[in-house]
């Protein structure tokens, strides 16, 4: 049974559609996730689901009811929040704004018991915040901050947990922390998390589903494998083609105009450096040879103002060869990223003794003093 | 938690000492030893006994009602606009509520009537929630507080200034009393109005006390307290027509009093160093009760037989307070 779902859902603001006809589900233990430019509408979605806005057509459920139809506490009940506003709580530890996820349990004066405050230490524990229990709330960083909301809505205890860039402005140590909290959420106490994200690398590693949201309607769901390839990235956030890399989730600048100047021989590992300082120096440049499935061939097709390639695991033809010694000739410099080459790479031997022969041939080291 | 306990109970004892002072201190001088005698014995001579029975505690026991009151009152409007400088004073709420007093007062006095406690508490709750609703418009439309207590401090202005031309040319004998309650003062306090003061104030704050829960809930913001199951809509309106109340029975029986609706609860968060609402309500209080009377008994005594009005008082100890508070939060934002 779906903990989260939306049947032709339309949200807003006031009495204007910012998204309209929105179907989707979220499971036991499923993490769904928004992403899709800024201001397409994901926090409205969450802002819905959260009662802050009301919907504008069609129905929301948590659970097996109608959010219309919760009342204020059976909702704090069932859900719980972190959203992205900056929280400013007067003179509050952290354990404090933790033990605000208990108030829905607590009686008249908001009192919590001795069980209530072991869920709070518990739930602190979970998400590493215990060290900062006894600080103020105001005087921690942004990241043990988030940690803290995180805690606060794990010890509301709901089935579902909604939350809104909860990674946005917390450096990598704690992006990667506030996923691992996520993640052992939904695959270990079986939550269900909505949420919205902007760090596709994260979405695509944490979510089950995704959910990309284009600023009218939901444009595209499923798996982060269905997501992630060819250009859906590219329409989705109205970038350039191949700025954007399906398959190691890399970004590219636009390549250098213009006549090129270096070209890199081979490909792998070593040559994404070189590519990406050129391409940062605005010094237009060829690649090749490589396989169609070299670490390097996506950078090489975006930021390369030519790329010379063949299907992998076939020797390089003739006719490529030939265009490649053409371009050693228009080139003032090369560069070879390997230290020799396989029986199957023999066009890129050629190439690099044709550059050799011409003199044009420079150590790496130079070419970062270009 | 200790420390909110504690506090509760220091205050407990510095407000028992401030009613004994403010008892015995007075511009006829009496030896403690007499006032103990007339206080616990009903003894003493007649004038004495009058001035202790019939001026002196009714006075002390307004000033501890209405101060504690008002900074109840400020405490709830700092937590519905979520600013340390909201007030009723700054908000233009009791100057709204002395101006409705003043006009209801100026038209029956003027044709003979005489208004009721009762009716006094009714006119400055409908001015109260006059200039509150004002500032609500005010603040839907514009969401930034500083505008918010400028146009606040306009309609106090704007408020006095209607209520000092009423005054000065209702011209009446009967309004001369209307001059001094009109700056502020607890002078002329009676028994017959205790039971009417006592009931609103007490009823006010223990309603407040029980709002403790989603208070401390709406000091996380709307969107969590509405999470945490908190009827925001409900809350709000409890948050305002409780304050107003509070500052409107404040305003009807002793004129607008300054600044103890900001500083007394600022200076509880530094005393408790929590905002905790299960502690802070009754520290506000308790802390409201005890300056109140202490600055009434400086007004009593800095001049006898000349009275100070309440608000000059309260300015002098209590402007200080609020501009270190201030001066405070803005260092902590750099």
């Amino acid at each position: 049974m779906s903990q989260i779902k939306a049947e032709h859902l339309s949200v807003g603001y006031g009495k204007k559609i910012v998204l309209s006809d929105l179907s989707f589900a979220a499971d036991k233990g499923q993490v769904v996730t928004l992403i899709g430019p800024n201001g397409a509408g994901k926090s409205t979605i969450l802002k819905t689901f959260i009662k802050q806005l009301a919907p504008l057509g069609g129905v929301a459920y948590v659970g097996e009811k109608s959010i219309a139809r919760l009342s204020e506490k059976e909702m704090a009940l069932q859900l719980s929040v972190v959203m992205t506003g900056r929280l400013k709580p007067e003179l509050m530890t952290c354990r404090e704004v933790v033990a605000t996820g208990r108030y829905p349990y607590t009686g008249r004066l908001g009192i919590l018991g001795k069980e209530d405050w072991l869920r709070v230490d518990e739930a602190m524990h979970m998400v590493h915040a215990m060290e900062t229990a006894d600080c103020y709330f105001q005087q921690i960083s942004d990241g043990q901050k988030q940690r803290v909301m995180l805690a606060r809505a794990i010890c509301q205890d709901t089935q579902v947990l909604i939350l809104d860039e909860p990674t946005s402005y917390l450096d990598i140590r704690y992006k990667l922390d506030i996923m691992e909290s996520i993640r052992l959420l939904a695959k270990e106490k079986g939550r269900t998390v909505l949420m919205s994200l902007h760090e596709l690398d994260l979405a695509r590693m944490i979510s089950d589903v995704i959910l990309c949201v284009d600023g009218e309607k939901i444009s595209k769901i499923g798996s982060p494998e269905e997501i992630f390839q060819g250009t859906v990235m590219e329409t989705l956030y109205h970038i350039k083609e191949r700025s954007y890399d399906p398959v190691t989730g890399a970004v590219y600048l636009e390549r250098a105009k213009g006549a090129p100047q270096g070209f890199v021989i081979g490909g792998g590992g070593r040559s994404l450096a070189l590519y990406s300082y050129l391409n940062r120096q605005r010094i237009p440049f060829v690649a090749g040879l490589l396989w169609e499935d070299d670490v390097a061939y996506s950078m090489a097709v975006a930021t390369a103002g030519q790329c010379f390639s063949q299907k992998s695991g076939y020797p390089f033809p003739q006719e490529e060869i030939r265009r490649a010694k053409e371009a050693v000739d228009a080139c003032l410099f090369c560069v070879s990223t390997k230290s020799g080459f396989g029986p199957l790479e023999e066009g890129n031997r050629i190439v690099y003794n044709y550059a050799k022969e011409r003199n044009k041939l420079i150590d790496e080291e130079e070419v970062w003093q270009k | 938690m200790k420390r909110g306990l504690l506090s509760i109970g220091g205050l407990v004892l510095l407000l028992c000492l401030a009613v004994m002072a403010g008892i015995y201190l007075g511009s006829v001088r009496m030896s403690v030893l007499d006032v103990w005698n007339i206080v616990w014995h009903k003894g003493g001579a007649d004038t004495a006994y009058h001035i202790v029975w019939d001026i002196r505690i009714p006075r002390v026991l307004a000033a501890l009602l209405l101060g504690g009151g008002l900074s109840v009152s400020g405490f709830l409007l700092q937590t519905f606009f979520q600013n340390p400088i909201a007030g009723p004073y700054v908000l233009g709420i009791s100057s709204g509520a002395k101006l409705t007093v003043a006009l209801a007062m100026i038209v029956l006095l003027g044709r003979g009537l005489s208004i009721s406690a009762f009716g006094m508490v009714v006119a400055a709750f409908v001015g109260a929630m006059l200039s509150m609703g004002f500032v609500l418009v005010l603040s839907f439309r514009v969401q930034n507080m500083s505008f918010l207590v400028v146009c606040g401090i306009m309609i106090g202005y704007i408020c006095s200034a209607i209520t000092d031309f009423l005054v000065t040319f209702a011209g009446d004998n009967n309004i001369v009393n209307l001059h001094n309650w009109s700056k502020g003062s607890f002078s002329g306090m009676s028994w017959e109005t205790m039971p009417l003061m006592a009931g609103m104030i007490v009823l006010g704050v223990v309603f407040s006390f029980f709002l403790s829960k989603p208070i401390s809930a709406y000091q996380l913001g709307e969107t969590y307290a509405r999470n945490m199951g908190v009827n925001i809509k409900g809350l709000r309106i409890l948050l305002i027509v409780l304050s107003s109340l509070l500052s409107a029975c404040v305003t009807a029986f002793a004129g607008p009093i300054s600044f103890v609706g900001i500083a007394v609860p600022h200076l509880m968060k530094s005393l408790t160093k929590s905002a905790r609402p299960l502690f802070l309500i009754p520290c506000c209080f308790l802390g409201g009760a005890v300056i109140t009377i202490l600055c009434d008994t400086v007004a009593r005594l800095a001049f006898a037989p000349t009275e100070l009005s309440i608000s000059s008082v309260t300015a002098i100890f209590l402007v200080p307070v609020v501009i270190t508070m201030m001066v405070k939060k803005q260092r902590g934002r750099l």
